[in-house]
């Protein structure tokens, strides 16, 4: 699909090149394709077809059959709906809420020199430390917390004041994603319990929130990056032209950063669209999620093949089809016209 | 959270730029020379926090609960579930108990290969330390921090090589995550970049082709590990013909230990390589040509080009996405579960699947520990990359 108004650039390939780049291309999309056309075939598979297979061509080598997509889509009916609705709506609200924090906070990391004093720092960790120690030894939650930020807000606007070593930028930013580090195994059960608390439990709310945390360090990591390799001239001209920050980002930043922006919006959407664990703790019935639909295939009786791929298939298209509607934005020349215009 | 308590809020109200400033990075260029922007002191708190609000709430308490359960255990009473102290037994258990061969691995005495690695291992990072200690520019702090650091370092390169250099050692869950970690991102950050780089030039289908290699990873991630089962099936999946024409009937990969690591690390790598290749297509894409162009109509080489205009502004976005990969890589669990259920033995076994295996049989208190002792390996390790390559590799950009 190349364009041939496009005008010829030094940098294109000579045609042999092309041919082999092409190629090349083409040998990694057969390495795509190919588990994916054979879930796409299992899918219209009888039970014994899997069994006695491989079958690889529909109406050659076996007879295909709308069972399994008649047993998810009718026969569950509702149960397929309910999980598919909430995976729509916790996945596209919680990466839109990390993309906005997620990018301000990048922003931010990038502009501006934060200096967090390490004493401050040390204080705030006594002082939660203090809190949960007097919780575990029968202090009411409520009241050990006011202490201890009681006691945090008294120290560090008094003590807190003389210290004078202070941590950087990097060190707010190595921070952030090392909140990934532990595996969801052990966050599962103490995240149960708080949401327990505020009464959260089997409620798409709850998944929402987790994942916007869980998914903001990604954020800021990648639009650090992105922010950090844009040309800063333009923000300076436009400073000087006196424009406030807020118009700045919302008028220059953003519109330049579309291919990060979109490329990380994608990325995000994926996490939240497929995590399990979590969604398998913090949900029973009502905010179930479609990953839970994939595993719970395998029953008792084995692995469903036919249903899993089904199932699979359907959740994969609608973020396929927005990667479709969103990969025209990941493309070169915005930032070049940009600096002329 | 009243703006006046937080701590970076007091900070703001003195100038941005009183800190010993390092003129290198981009960043730091760009605060000083907007500094007239120090007026707008709300949004310097509006910007980052939110974010750093929501983290803070959703991580410390799981940080100290599960803390909490690492040194307890569960004890079930009539009616109702009780947490009794138990202290360090969860970590001896794996460190030292009964558990050992099972997360450290069976040690045994390195081979002479293994004695020529690790001794090069332990004299690399000995002068290394001695060369920071003599340039005199690390505080004492910093000089113990390398040590434990070089320390930690050189007991990981011990394991590695008792459990894999060895005569009649075998690989726990941590040597095995490492193998899995390593192999897979050696693998993703090949393709990915080398994909990305043929997807941005103007060949047939490109459209096509960059949405297509996006899909594996949309699919989720327990969904790819059945997948991959039907794949790696030798006598129902596609490749029976295969395995028969190559005389392989009755071949089954599952019982060999390290077809079977190959088995988990080929599947990671055909879901994950996806997002190396998106993040670096999008950072391709917005290089500015007209610099690489007008090099190559000057006559730069296409090397000289990739060399000193494409590598430059790549390589900061590769070592993030490398350390994103690090850490999630760390967290691998559905493929070898679903694969393999951790088999042929314990051969393909990752930290966090024998967590999970833990978590499943009710004992809480192990599972925690393994995460724990996790979360401090992924620390060092992270924090080891961030400060000698990402940090170096940036400078160099």
């Amino acid at each position: 699909m190349t364009n041939p108004f496009r005008r010829r650039s030094a940098a294109d390939l000579r045609p042999p090149a092309k041919l082999g780049a092409f190629l090349l291309l083409l040998a990694w999309a057969f390495v795509v394709l190919f588990p994916i056309y054979w879930l796409f075939v299992t899918s219209f598979k009888t039970p014994y077809d899997v069994d006695k297979g491989p079958f690889y061509i529909p109406f050659v080598d076996f007879q295909p059959t709308l069972d399994a997509w008649k047993y998810i889509l009718f026969d569950l009916g509702n149960d397929t709906l309910r999980p598919y609705v909430n995976t729509v709506i916790v996945g596209l609200t919680s990466s839109v809420i990390a993309l906005v924090l997620g990018s301000l906070a990048a922003y931010a990391l990038v502009r501006f020199t934060y200096r967090p004093r390490v004493g401050i720092v040390g204080l705030f960790i006594a002082s939660v430390a203090f809190a949960f120690v007097a919780t575990a030894l029968g202090a009411p939650a409520l009241i050990a917390f006011a202490a201890a930020i009681g006691a945090f807000v008294i120290l560090a606007q008094t003590i807190g004041r003389r210290f004078v070593r202070a941590l950087g930028n990097s060190d707010i930013a190595f921070w952030l994603i090392s909140q990934r580090i532990l595996p969801p195994i052990a966050v599962a059960v103490p995240l149960y319990v708080l949401f327990q608390q505020v009464h959260l439990l089997d409620n798409i709310a709850a998944l929402i929130v987790t994942y916007v945390a869980t998914n903001l360090p990604i954020v800021v990591w990648l639009m650090r990056d992105y922010f950090a390799s844009l040309p800063r001239e333009l923000e300076e001209s436009a400073a000087v032209d006196g424009a406030s920050i807020y118009r700045i980002v919302r008028s220059i930043v953003l519109p330049i950063s579309v291919p990060g922006l979109v490329a990380t919006f994608l990325i995000v959407l994926i996490f939240a669209w497929n995590e399990f664990l979590i969604a398998l703790v913090l949900t029973s019935a009502n905010a179930q999620t479609m990953p839970l639909q994939v595993a719970a295939q395998n029953a008792t009786r084995g692995p469903q093949w036919w249903a899993m791929s089904v199932l699979i298939l359907i959740m994969i298209a609608p973020v396929v089809a927005m990667a479709v509607a969103l990969e025209r934005f990941i493309t070169r020349g915005i930032l070049v016209g940009a600096l002329k215009g | 959270m009243a703006s006046s308590n937080s701590p970076t809020d007091e900070l703001s109200r003195e100038p941005g730029l009183t800190g010993p400033a390092p003129p290198r990075t981009a960043a730091r260029r760009a605060t000083a020379t907007l500094g007239a922007w120090r007026s707008e002191g709300a949004a310097r708190w509006l910007f980052i926090w939110p974010a750093v609000l929501l983290i803070l709430a959703l991580s410390l308490f799981p940080l100290v609960a599960s803390v909490a359960l690492s040194v307890s255990k569960l004890v079930f009473n009539p009616g109702r579930v009780d947490l009794s102290f138990v202290g360090a037994a969860n970590y001896q258990q794996l460190l030292f108990g009964l558990e050992r061969s099972h997360f450290l691995g069976v040690l045994r005495t390195p081979t002479p290969l293994g004695w020529a690695i690790l001794i090069g291992t332990v004299a690399l990072t000995a002068t290394a330390w001695i060369r920071v200690l003599r340039s005199g520019r690390v505080r004492p702090l910093g000089l113990v921090f390398r040590l434990v650091g070089g320390l930690l370092f050189i007991g990981l390169m011990g394991l590695l090589v008792q459990t894999l250099a060895s005569d009649g050692g075998r690989p726990g869950s941590v040597v095995v995550t490492l193998i899995f970690v390593f192999g897979g991102i050696a693998l993703q950050l090949f393709l990915g970049l080398g994909l990305a780089m043929l997807a941005v030039q103007q060949v047939p289908w490109r459209r096509f082709f960059r949405i297509l290699f996006l899909v594996p990873l949309t699919i989720t991630p327990v969904g790819v590990g059945y997948m991959f089962l039907m794949m790696t099936d030798t006598s129902k999946g596609p490749f029976e013909p295969v395995w028969v024409a190559l005389g392989l009937r009755n071949f089954t990969w599952v019982t060999d230990p390290w077809l079977a690591r190959g088995a988990v690390i080929i599947g990671d790598t055909w879901q994950w390589t996806p997002f190396v290749f998106i993040v670096l297509l999008a950072a391709l894409e917005s290089l500015d040509q007209e610099v690489r162009e007008a090099a190559l109509v000057d006559g730069a080489s296409r090397w000289q080009s990739f060399r000193h205009i494409t590598m430059p502004a790549l390589l900061p976005v590769t070592t993030t996405i490398v350390l994103i990969r690090i850490i999630e890589g760390f967290k691998i669990i559905d493929m070898p579960n679903i694969l393999l259920g951790g088999g042929p033995g314990t051969a393909t076994q990752s930290m966090t699947l024998q967590a999970y295996i833990d978590w499943n049989t009710l004992n809480l208190g192990r599972s925690a520990a393994v995460a724990y002792l996790l979360l401090i390996l992924v620390s060092v390790v992270a924090t080891v990359y961030v400060s000698f390559v990402r940090r170096r590799v940036t400078e160099l950009a």
